[in-house]
């Protein structure tokens, strides 16, 4: 004899419910949480560099950087001016809502402004664990091929922006940008898609643009 | 992949869910995974062996039901069920098209036996 218990629960609850409470804290202190993911390779901590150089004038910046081992990450984005925390995830493939509120915690949220979380590099597993950031942005980039938003299609309908990197590239790589663009399209229509590179520094000014506004909007908004 | 602290939620959730029925044993726990939903059943299931040992969920059968994904195309209102490696919509060919379904990854139920079960269960394999 058995008896039948209904659940009817997310087996991503427990994740989920932390997440909140990460947004609730960074919503407390006012401080725009962005969760970058990526490839391996595709420029996420070259884009923090960046995003440093300019914006460190501009406002108090934190970087949480999850990686499976070695602090190199994080060392950059310290050596980039950045508060920076290094999380090892252990072997884990992905951040998720627990490890994020453990660095909250070590961080001075009273006194910042943006919080960059730089996940581990993976377009599968990330999409699955929401951190409770404000947005997901998504690195592609030109020589990963044109092919990954229809190889990752939960990592590309999940996301708020996407940043294409590395297109000083293209003169040199297969890369139907028309193609890659109709997956996107197709997966997460009219999202926001700023094309840039890391190392001409062309681009940058529009993706600099976007992380002000958001700030700006959950700041006046 | 992450199948294992997936593995660890479903035995987290199927515990408490138990508790509250105060269950002696575990036996089915029955799991939907939308179509779109990225994760492997049967690493699961690898990993289940391992984290419910020693638990009242131990030998417990994890049970999957596959649901279709289910799209809405935005440009002509059709809702279908997208084929392989194509969401565009079968009726306009538009790419504007959302996901209605198909990405769920939850519990539904457990099954359980009480202490009382257990115990008139082994009295009626003993006769």
């Amino acid at each position: 004899m058995k008896e039948r218990v209904q659940v009817v629960e997310n087996i991503f609850s427990a994740n989920d419910r932390l997440a909140t409470e990460n947004r609730a804290r960074l919503d407390q202190h006012r401080v725009l949480g962005l969760n970058l993911m990526a490839s391996p390779g595709a420029g996420k901590t070259s884009l923090i560099e960046r995003t440093l150089a300019v914006l460190k004038e501009e406002m108090r910046v934190a970087v949480v950087d999850g990686d499976v081992a070695t602090s190199i990450d994080a060392d950059r984005a310290a050596a980039a001016g950045a508060t920076a925390i290094q999380i090892n995830t252990g072997g884990e493939c992905h951040l998720d809502a627990v490890m994020l509120q453990g660095a909250l915690r070590e961080l001075p949220l009273a006194s910042l402004d943006l919080l960059i979380v730089e996940n581990v590099g993976n377009l599968i597993c990330p999409a699955s664990f929401s951190l409770g950031t404000h947005f997901s942005v998504l690195i592609a980039s030109v020589p990963e091929g044109d092919d990954k938003p229809y190889k990752y299609p939960a990592m590309y309908r999940g996301v708020d922006a996407l940043v294409i990197n590395k297109i000083d590239l293209r003169p040199y790589v297969e890369f139907n940008l028309e193609y890659f663009q109709a997956g996107v399209e197709m997966l997460n229509p009219g999202l926001v898609t700023l094309p840039l590179s890391c190392r001409t520094g062309e681009g940058l000014e529009a993706w600099l643009a976007w992380v002000r506004g958001q700030l700006k909007e959950l700041r006046h908004g | 992949m992450h199948e294992l602290p997936v593995t660890e939620s479903i035995l987290e959730i199927a515990l408490r869910y138990a508790a509250q029925a105060e269950a002696h044993r575990i036996t089915d726990i029955y799991i939907v995974i939308g179509q779109l939903a990225s994760i492997v059943d049967d690493s699961v299931q690898f990993y289940w062996d391992i984290v419910s040992a020693d638990t009242i969920a131990a030998g417990a059968r994890l049970h999957f039901e596959r649901t279709p994904a289910e799209m809405l195309c935005l440009s002509c209102q059709e809702t279908y069920q997208p084929g392989e490696g194509d969401l565009a919509c079968p009726a306009c060919g538009s790419r504007q098209v959302k996901v209605i379904a198909g990405e769920e990854f939850r519990m539904d139920a457990i099954e359980v036996e009480t202490l009382e079960e257990a115990r008139a269960r082994e009295l009626g394999s003993a006769e």
